[in-house]
């Protein structure tokens, strides 16, 4: 949520703490970063089951391999999500495979609606990753348009900026959105699917 | 509300065309997206404005979440026909917005905290594990701050009654679920100077000279606060409770014979560390009744070392009450030599926490017996703990009872007196 206040070097020592196998630092990491993975995973799978154990593998793989995350390649959260990303990916494939017809490898059109499922699934949950680690103004307006239903005029006075203001950033915010659609990924999240 | 980017220039010459209120919009289901669609202008707009490329484009984020009025709705939209270059950023952005949902309430189950650390632990055991008689509180203090997660400035200014038993008679204080963080921060506080750890009153009540027991501190805290407390407790709460558990992990699980000073008593680590788990389900018990959420009870296997402490702190708090006259028998104790048995209550408690405890009745040295058993109370794991927190009065605890009265009225109000602010 707040990921702008915390600097790198919280990520820093997180990792030395979790390499020199400190059960405590473990529970740190899981109550900062819990919410998002579930979430992020819930995106792609849409199964709250489903979410619950992609939460306890991506935790399980932060804990067993702490030096496979490298701080100079972006913040801890970025890599949490990409982990999170990767294996919530995995996991639907598996399942989507394994709901395909019986014996078989699966038609070519069922593969197609699974690649195309796979792809929309990550689309979300790219976006749902940019939603949450954008600057927190950009986020509060398209907040203030999009769940409140407020105009720009009645979002720029509860933000207590300019109508210019409001304008500019519900345009920026759902600018960073867009890029969720595109084939590579957004900045500091690095590559999955 | 002239910006500083001159705003009055474009809005002066078109304010007065402008509803000043925007009409209201319509509603749109929650599943669906308000999005305007290209070939319906929606409401139609009665007079286009007139308005340049630039204040055009600048409309598209807003346009695309349909957040403008409908003069400028119709004014992008017939926009949109001419120039290219803002059609195209027109779709991503529409498209942008079918990415959006509504927040949904994925209140993640506290219990997958456990499950999940317990099975990160399982595949590489830690190195430096967290003490078994810490985890109550790591566990508990998770718990809490995941309640307030989501908490508005309404739930963190609610009013909270705050209860416990002195001298027999039930007394309460008045504060707010800030409140009751500044309180919970104070009293852990013990703890963390016990460590050689920040007190976290330095901080909050300037050079005044840090108070010693748990209402002293929390009166300290509230007192020269300047304002009542606010959400801005959570976090320095949140890191004192997370560096205690990283702390006395250091330990090495045996509590180094440290002592927590409590003012009037002090508590070995490891107990200061159950009682503070035990305060903190407590109040996040206050905390979930004032703003109407559920709150469960905390893990078996935690309760049962919260009431095993109660169970410990029993003997000590009868025989101050026989010394300040309020012991029902209202007879000098019998003398028993330390280590020796002597009369005792047999506290049976039910449920997944329970267990059964021998309370010596005559003196704190003296060993619980089964030979000398001359009562037996029995009372739910969760009923035993809200009468030690002073949240049932002695007279109302649901508790079975067999054998001497005065025993059992003596263990009862002594198990209320346990409770404090």
């Amino acid at each position: 949520m707040a990921q702008k206040d915390v600097p790198p070097r919280w990520d820093h020592k997180m990792q030395q703490r979790l390499a020199r196998g400190e059960a405590a630092a473990l529970g740190e990491l899981y109550d900062r970063f819990a919410s998002l993975v579930h979430s992020l995973a819930h995106r792609v799978l849409g199964d709250e089951r489903a979410a619950d154990g992609v939460t306890r593998e991506v935790f399980a793989h932060v804990w067993e391999h702490p030096d496979s995350y490298d701080p100079k390649q972006g913040p801890l959260r970025s890599w949490v999500a990409q982990v999170t990303h990767r294996l919530a990916v995995q996991r639907l494939r598996a399942t989507e495979s394994a709901a395909l017809t019986p014996g078989g490898s699966g038609s070519v059109e069922e593969l197609e609606s699974l690649e195309s499922k796979v792809r929309r699934a990550s689309v979300a949950a790219r976006a749902d990753y940019i939603v949450h680690s954008m600057p927190a103004p950009l986020r509060a307006a398209l907040e203030l348009a999009y769940v409140q239903r407020r105009d720009y005029r009645q979002a720029a006075v509860d933000l207590g900026v300019t109508e210019d203001e409001a304008r500019r950033r519900l345009r920026l915010g759902l600018q960073l959105l867009s890029t969720a659609h595109d084939a590579g990924t957004p900045r500091g999240y690095g590559g999955a699917v | 509300m002239n910006g500083p980017e001159g705003f009055a220039a474009h809005d002066g010459p078109h304010g007065d065309r402008e509803p000043r209120i925007p009409p209201p919009r319509a509603s749109v289901e929650d599943s669906g997206l308000p999005l305007p669609d290209l070939a319906d202008p929606g409401e139609p707009a009665p007079v286009p404005l007139d308005l340049s490329h630039d204040v055009l484009k600048s409309l598209l984020g807003a346009w695309a979440l349909a957040a403008c009025s409908a003069a400028e709705t119709a004014a992008v939209e017939e926009h949109l026909g001419d120039c290219g270059a803002c059609a195209d950023e027109a779709r991503r952005l529409r498209e942008a917005v079918g990415l959006l949902h509504q927040p949904e309430s994925l209140d993640l189950d506290p219990a997958l905290r456990t499950r999940v650390l317990e099975s990160c632990l399982d595949r590489r055991p830690p190195r430096i594990p967290v003490p078994r008689w810490a985890a109550p509180y790591d566990a508990e203090t998770a718990r809490l701050d995941a309640l307030l997660q989501d908490f508005g400035d309404a739930e963190w200014h609610a009013p909270v009654r705050l209860r416990w038993f002195e001298a027999d008679e039930a007394t309460s204080r008045r504060t707010t679920v800030a409140g009751v963080i500044a309180h919970l921060l104070s009293v852990d506080g013990l703890v963390a100077v016990a460590l050689g750890l920040d007190d976290p009153l330095t901080e909050a009540v300037g050079g005044e000279q840090a108070a010693a027991g748990p209402a002293a501190r929390t009166d300290a805290f509230w007192r020269t606060s300047h304002f009542p407390p606010t959400r801005s407790v959570r976090a320095p709460w949140r890191e004192q409770s997370h560096r205690l558990v990283r702390t006395v992990s250091f330990t090495g699980g045996g509590a180094g014979g440290l002592t927590v000073p409590y003012g009037d008593f002090g508590l070995p680590l490891h107990d200061a560390m159950l009682d503070r788990a035990f305060e903190c389900w407590v109040h996040a018990e206050d905390i979930a009744e004032a703003v109407d959420y559920p709150y469960e009870p905390p893990a078996p296997r935690h309760l049962h070392r919260m009431i095993d402490l109660a169970a410990r702190m029993l003997p000590v708090a009868l025989a101050e009450r026989q010394r300040a006259g309020l012991s029902a028998t209202g007879r000098p104790p019998r003398l028993v030599t330390a280590g020796e048995p002597g009369r005792s209550l047999r506290l049976e408690i039910e449920g997944a926490a329970g267990g059964e405890w021998l309370i010596p009745l005559d003196s704190p040295g003296a060993v619980g017996s089964a030979d000398f058993e001359v009562a037996h109370v029995a009372l739910d794991g969760v009923e035993f703990c809200r009468l030690a927190a002073g949240h049932v009065p002695p007279e109302e605890a649901a508790a079975g009872q067999v054998g001497d009265r005065e025993a059992i009225r003596d263990v009862l109000f002594a198990a209320a007196g346990l409770s404090r602010l």
